[in-house]
């Protein structure tokens, strides 16, 4: 699986732990518009389950994707609403 | 309805009793839809309570990485410090927290040897080191995470008092002036409570 996404933005949080990927994540989310897509790059193993639960306990986020490459957990998150 | 009275054959008064009644149940549904909304918006706003009682610089991650993250989940997020508690949204005091080495079954020392002076500063030394290496939050970064988040941050009246701390002490944003009463009050109003 590859990017088939039109993402408006990329989020970097490569290096960082626990619970900076989904603080940051849902930061970088308020400042999109609804429709807009947010690829995030992780190396935190543990943000494919985090991530999956914070879009499902989340309104207004769906998570399309995550794709696991090596060490780069990459999730794309779509603003709903 | 006409089956009340099964022996009356009068269609005009079961119309017009009917009418009646099904305007009333109208009523009655529109009311309960109404109800029912109020209830599932209050349902999507969950909220968390956490009454923080512990200074050590281990114990001060656990509440704020709970923290912030609900804030993130969108939840009304309330952190009562108390006691040892306070020292984490102490400006000062909380750059400064001490991992304590002796009764600590983790530390790869005996208590003996781990009671001896500086011990404390070295287990200490060896956490941080370990958490730049692991790109952890420092407790800083996460106070103003949190507050940035809107997470209230709340530091007990008594305990300031008591540890004879000045409310500009702590970070801008931490709600000073509260007691058990608020912190009750909100407990009882989260859907999440934990005492850490």
């Amino acid at each position: 699986m590859s990017s088939e996404y039109q993402t408006t933005e990329t989020l970097d949080v490569k290096g960082q732990s626990c619970p900076m990927p989904i603080v940051k994540t849902k930061q970088a989310i308020d400042d999109l518009e609804a429709g807009d897509v947010l690829e995030v790059v992780a190396t935190d193993s543990g943000s494919i389950s985090d991530i999956q639960g914070w879009a499902d306990g989340t309104g207004g986020v769906e998570l399309l994707d995550q794709v696991e490459d090596g060490d780069l957990y990459t999730h794309y998150v779509k603003k709903t609403e | 309805m006409s089956t009340d009275n099964p022996t009356t054959s009068a269609d005009e008064t079961d119309t017009e009793f009917d009418a009646a009644e099904l305007q009333a149940l109208r009523d009655r549904v529109e009311e309960l839809e109404e109800s029912m909304a109020a209830v599932d918006t209050g349902d999507e706003q969950k909220k968390m309570t956490i009454v923080a009682t512990q200074g050590s610089f281990d114990m001060a991650y656990p509440p704020l990485i709970l923290a912030s993250t609900a804030a993130a989940f969108g939840w009304d997020v309330v952190v009562f410090h108390t006691f040892w508690g306070l020292d984490i949204l102490h400006e000062e005091k909380s750059r400064d927290l001490k991992l304590s080495a002796v009764g600590n079954p983790n530390m790869p020392v005996p208590n003996a040897v781990a009671a001896l002076p500086g011990m404390d500063a070295m287990a200490t030394r060896m956490m941080q080191k370990k958490i730049d290496e692991n790109g952890t939050a420092t407790i800083e970064e996460l106070i103003d995470l949190s507050l940035e988040s809107g997470v209230d941050l709340q530091a007990c009246q008594m305990t300031i008092e008591l540890m004879d701390y000045d409310e500009d002490d702590f970070y801008d944003g931490v709600t000073t002036g509260v007691g058990a009463a608020t912190a009750l009050q909100h407990m009882a109003e989260s859907d999440i409570q934990l005492l850490v």
